[in-house]
């Protein structure tokens, strides 16, 4: 009732094609863009802006990434954190490096090198698959973990040995460190996580996104089919890599700021990103802003939701309850919705397009 | 090399005895993978659940013997549970689904285990259950080896359970059972064994087995969900052995284990130190390479 697609004809292949094949869905994708750009941030407070929406951007960014690779492809990775990792070193190890290169061209470029350690971790794919690389890419979880804490040239010999995130400015406004704005900072991530989603969405859609698909659904038939299994995988890592690296380097420039870096990319974020993926479904871009949304405001919504409801829950309590949360919203969705919530918005949407008559 | 053999010595016996512990781990895995076919990835985790379990009943004043026996009921209804609300309704998912379940079971039994117990370590009741406490010096090669009694005791239970194990796969009739289910799922429901039973009775085993793992594992350090990061480390040993094999999960353990400590005691100081986080991955991927199918594990011949 809401909208229909009569008499909306597609005369082109072009068309047919499109990624919002209705003009309603386009309005609805402009409106989303128009409160993200204008009404989040001069009607949000800077907490929220701050420590709601800006993480909710880089974890989206992460879980296309690992939906990429997860989703896309079908290989199991528990090294998104050390991708990401990679990410945030090589952007600070370029910022110094080249101190006058503006720091939102850094952090495009940092991905590259996470990236190539990403094909790198990636090679051993073609042998070995399922759950034998999914311990191999914990391989480059802890290996990578480690050499962020014990190679100092990683952290330029800082006695504290952590990132030290610089002052960076873009036409004298301060984007980094400790004199941005959370409305700068906000901007940045949002023009970033908008233009590479785009850049995904293109991708997954295109040939290399098809020929992805085919390795997940079965390997040998699309190696028969004549896809190059090594160089599908091997792309599927590197733009994967990619995805995970600038996410990594945005969390540190533009959200953390540097002291906890070492902390910050460990297994727990593997796994978190993992969920978000899951949570929100295997295989879809949309999937990927709803998990991100879902599970990094969920220990937030407890943590000041409940006692705003007046049910009082402590510190600890709280971390419990999203834990067994988190577990068992990840059962319930594997048994009820395997392609997660991004499933549940198509029905939605499907309902809304033939409401009143469901056929 | 030769400088402090007694040192090469030590450290050979640690590696041993630390190669020992991952094997249990990695035992547990491999009982449920051959039965079941699930990665459980909450291995771990259930050996955190059944050491804090047994030290937390212990600490509400019930006596050593009947917590372990209250904590092995615990560790049958957690089966069951499982069995119950995560394995039947996925029963016939691909694999990788199973799997992802078990992250869930994962992170549901840390919060569940956080939250009833604490989050702080908690001492092991070594005493309380007879466990040797105290060390062994040996007088070799010029210098001193010494043995904690713990670890020797360790090695002694690890070889008696597999021992059982092997009797109950072999000779038992549950056992010939289990391995039907293992080798195919309809073959055996179709001879009238009760799919739900199995999985039940193989969850449980899994169970006992976290149980006694917690316990050694625990005495050696204090039992705490850092042992959730350690439990990882069974995942190298289970490669390296193969999913299917419980001598696999053995061998795998005592090479990893004898390998990264020789690693950390050679070569570490020469990179920064700590590499054990590491290392075993790599002697794990590296000898993926050349076998994808692990030394005792069962070549999989795919269809199209």
């Amino acid at each position: 009732m809401l909208y229909r697609e009569a008499g909306q004809y597609k005369s082109s292949y072009a068309s047919d094609m499109a990624v919002f094949p209705l003009k309603e869905d386009r309005i609805g994708i402009a409106v989303i863009l128009g409160v993200a750009l204008v009404a989040i941030p001069f009607l949000g407070s800077d907490f929220f802006i701050a420590s709601v929406m800006i993480p909710f951007l880089i974890f989206s960014l992460a879980a296309i990434g690992l939906n990429i690779l997860t989703g896309y492809t079908g290989l199991i990775s528990l090294g998104t954190a050390a991708f990401m990792g990679v990410g945030a070193y090589s952007c600070y190890k370029l910022t110094t490096l080249f101190p006058d290169v503006n720091i939102i061209v850094l952090i495009l470029v940092s991905g590259l090198f996470s990236a190539g350690v990403g094909v790198l971790f990636g090679l051993p794919s073609l042998r070995i698959k399922g759950f034998y690389l999914a311990v191999a890419t914990l391989a480059a979880q802890f290996f990578l973990q480690w050499a962020f804490v014990r190679v100092p040239w990683l952290f330029n010999y800082n006695a504290s040995g952590a990132i030290e995130v610089p002052q960076r400015t873009l036409f004298d406004i301060p984007l980094t460190g400790a004199a941005a704005t959370p409305e700068t900072r906000y901007f940045v991530c949002l023009g970033l996580v908008v233009v590479l989603t785009w850049f995904a969405s293109n991708i997954v859609h295109g040939k290399l996104g098809r020929s992805w698909m085919a390795v997940r659904d079965m390997d040998i038939a699309a190696e028969l089919m004549g896809i190059k299994l090594l160089n599908a995988k091997l792309a599927a890592f590197a733009v994967s890599s990619y995805f995970c690296g600038v996410a990594g380097a945005m969390m540190i420039f533009l959200w953390y700021g540097g002291g906890e870096a070492a902390d910050v990319f460990s297994i727990r974020l593997s796994f978190n990103i993992l969920f978000m993926v899951i949570i929100g479904g295997l295989g879809s871009l949309i999937g990927s802003f709803f998990g991100a949304a879902f599970l990094s405001i969920l220990p937030t919504a407890l943590k000041f939701g409940l006692p705003a409801l007046g049910i009082p829950i402590q510190g600890a309590a709280a971390e419990h309850v999203t834990f067994m949360l988190v577990g068992g919203l990840i059962i319930t969705f594997l048994i009820v919705e395997p392609h997660g919530l991004a499933r549940l918005w198509q029905i939605g949407k499907q309902k809304l397009r033939t409401w009143p008559f469901p056929y | 090399m030769v400088q402090a053999p007694d040192l090469l010595v030590q450290t050979v016996w640690e590696g041993l005895v630390s190669g020992v512990l991952y094997a249990l781990i990695a035992l547990g895995f491999v009982l449920i993978f051959k039965a079941s076919g699930v990665f459980n990835f909450a291995q771990g985790i259930m050996v955190v659940f059944a050491g804090l379990t047994l030290v937390g009943l212990h600490e509400l004043g019930v006596p050593a013997f009947l917590a372990v026996i209250l904590t092995l009921g615990v560790m049958f209804a957690l089966a069951v549970t499982i069995e119950r609300v995560v394995l039947r309704p996925l029963v016939n998912q691909p694999d990788i689904i199973l799997f992802m379940a078990t992250f869930g079971i994962t992170y549901f039994l840390i919060g569940f285990g956080e939250s009833l117990f604490g989050g702080n370590p908690k001492q092991m009741i070594t005493d309380e259950l007879y466990l040797p406490r105290g060390s062994v010096d040996l007088k070799i090669l010029g210098g001193f080896v010494s043995l904690q009694k713990i670890d020797i005791a360790a090695a002694v239970i690890a070889s008696l359970m597999i021992a059982a194990l092997a009797v109950f796969f072999q000779y038992t009739r549950i056992g010939r059972a289990l391995r039907a289910v293992a080798d195919s799922h309809k073959a055996a429901l179709s001879v009238g064994i009760s799919l739900n039973q199995i999985w039940v009775i193989v969850w449980f085993t899994a169970g006992i087995v976290a149980l006694i793992t917690g316990i050694m594992w625990g005495a050696r350090s204090d039992v705490s969900f850092a042992l959730e990061i350690v439990a990882l480390k069974a995942l190298p040993v289970l490669i390296l052995g193969g999913f299917t094999s419980i001598p696999g999960a053995i061998v795998g353990g005592l090479i990893i284990g004898i390998g990264e400590k020789l690693g950390e005691f050679y070569w570490g100081p020469l990179i920064g130190g700590g590499i054990e986080s590491w290392l075993a991955y790599f002697i794990a991927l590296g000898f993926l390479l050349f076998r994808p199918q692990g030394l005792f594990g069962d070549k999989i011949i795919e269809r199209i």
